[in-house]
């Protein structure tokens, strides 16, 4: 198969970036910087990341913000414009199909970021079931996204848009940047304050040189991608959820609006609502936690989680070294009865019993800015 | 013999005066795995050629670092537990994993020399 590439491919070579497939595109798994000192720049000052592999899809109509309820458990009518929300696209078995982004960009419009690997079957999903409802625009092709993150983001990309050093954290708009026409997002996927930028392809290459060219960027690769959003506990889908995960076996509860909840005045009509209500009700046999490794022994996806009897209780979803803590770093499935903040489990790494203590996420503090 | 012998797996190897033969990855390779992290060292014991022996993690993933030749490892890098990023910073000195008594000291000479190294690290890249 031949693998897509991003508009930003030829800038990701002339960086000397080294490629990787992901999600059926060739992209950037590190510069010459490599992950580490990458991870650690994005903590300390700014990265820029081209995530244009991502979908972004927009709805229109009337009646779209209601459409759009009927496949998610988020309250997205009361979006305000201006303002962005996490969503979960759930199954009819109250699995999660995807993981996304909605924005109101008002004139009854909403924006939806959604995941490379599953953006064709995000499409395909909405045109089946709520294509009379509202009209459904993929951007695949048409635009590209770029994430500037980290502390110095908001000082950077004011310099081409004074205006974006007044938002707050989820908050969205369009902004002129280098005279094209932009959607911006206070957000991210690292923990940090940041930016997410949609841009036309044909202006892409244009700004991510521009954002280089400021003296804190560095361009970041998939790599540290994943190491800072596993500090900052935040999931990867087809890792640390799934349609074999419930919301509320991948302890995403927080991510369902209180108005589509069993007691909620907009209470279910979203797929598997039933499903997932008994869970909240009785409890899910499986919950995702965090875990910290207690040896320095990375601790990675697939390895088995065993009690201090031996018996196999979970596997880990995600895991590997976190930079900015110094320590290895994972997340995973287990047993609800060992599930508690601070139960010592143990990981099966080659044979060997590493230790490991249930922990609060995120591991690293989210630096949000909230205003 | 202080030259430097190579295997294709790109682990480098030194035989020292006292009969002991030193054992790390190349520049290549470590730059190829990218930032270490966790380097789990053999035991004190004796290995067949070809043996998983130690297991080097980096940041993106696991890898294996085989026994080069038959011998008894003898002693470890102790440092490395600590400060596994010595592997990245200097391969070819502080990085060094382990040292081994070969079963057969002349099987070194038959390993790649610098030149040959070279030409598999040319035809790889031309690959």
């Amino acid at each position: 198969m031949t693998l897509a590439k991003t508009p930003l491919h030829s800038l990701h070579l002339e960086l000397g970036a080294k490629m990787v497939p992901f999600a059926g595109y060739d992209m950037p798994v590190q510069y010459p910087l490599g992950v580490m000192k990458e991870h650690l720049h994005t903590r300390e000052k700014a990265g820029l990341f081209d995530v244009s592999h991502m979908g972004q899809i927009l709805l229109r109509g009337a009646d779209a913000a209601a459409a759009l309820e009927s496949l998610v458990p988020v309250d997205i009518l009361d979006l305000p414009q201006g303002m962005q929300r996490y969503a979960l696209f759930t199954d009819d078995n109250g699995g999660i199909l995807d993981d996304l982004m909605v924005a109101n960009l008002g004139d009854d419009t909403l924006f939806l970021v959604v995941n490379a690997a599953c953006k064709e079957q995000d499409l395909a999903h909405l045109q089946q079931r709520i294509s009379a409802r509202c009209e459904i625009e993929s951007l695949f092709d048409a635009r590209a996204l770029l994430a500037l993150q980290g502390p110095k983001a908001v000082d950077v990309l004011a310099r081409l848009a004074p205006e974006v050093a007044g938002m707050t954290f989820m908050q969205f708009r369009r902004v002129q940047l280098l005279g094209v026409d932009c959607f911006v997002s206070r957000s991210g996927y690292t923990g940090e304050d940041g930016f997410e930028i949609s841009v036309p392809v044909e202006n892409a290459e244009a700004l991510a040189r521009a954002l280089l060219a400021e003296e804190e960027v560095q361009p970041i690769g998939l790599g540290a991608r994943d190491s800072l959003r596993l500090e900052a506990g935040l999931c990867l889908y087809g890792h640390d959820m799934s349609t074999a995960t419930s919301p509320i076996e991948a302890s995403l509860l927080w991510a369902m609006s209180k108005p589509r909840r069993a007691d909620g005045a907009r209470a279910g009509g979203f797929p598997g609502a039933e499903r997932i209500f008994a869970q909240q009700r009785d409890g899910a046999p499986n919950k995702r936690v965090g875990l910290l490794p207690q040896e320095r022994v990375p601790v990675r996806e697939g390895a088995e989680i065993v009690d201090a009897e031996g018996q196999v209780i979970g596997q880990v979803s995600s895991g590997g070294f976190g930079p900015s803590l110094g320590a290895p770093v994972a997340m995973g499935y287990v047993q609800s009865s060992h599930a508690a903040i601070d139960t010592p489990v143990w990981a099966m790494v080659r044979g060997k019993r590493v230790p490991m203590r249930v922990a609060r996420t995120p591991f690293v503090a989210q630096r949000y800015y909230r205003g | 013999m202080s030259e430097l012998r190579f295997t294709v797996d790109h682990e480098w190897l030194r035989l020292d005066s006292d009969g002991l033969v030193t054992v790390g990855i190349t520049a290549f390779a470590q730059d190829a795995l990218g930032d270490v992290v966790f380097v789990q060292l053999p035991e004190l014991q004796a290995y067949e050629a070809g043996a998983e022996v130690a297991v080097l993690e980096s940041v993106k993933a696991a890898s294996n670092i085989v026994m080069p030749l038959a011998g008894e490892v003898v002693e470890i890098n102790p440092e490395l537990e600590a400060s596994p990023e010595r592997v990245n910073e200097q391969p070819l000195e502080g990085g060094w994993f382990f040292r081994f008594r070969p079963s057969d000291v002349d099987a070194v000479a038959g390993l790649l020399d610098q030149a040959a190294y070279d030409r598999l690290l040319k035809a790889n890249a031309e690959a």
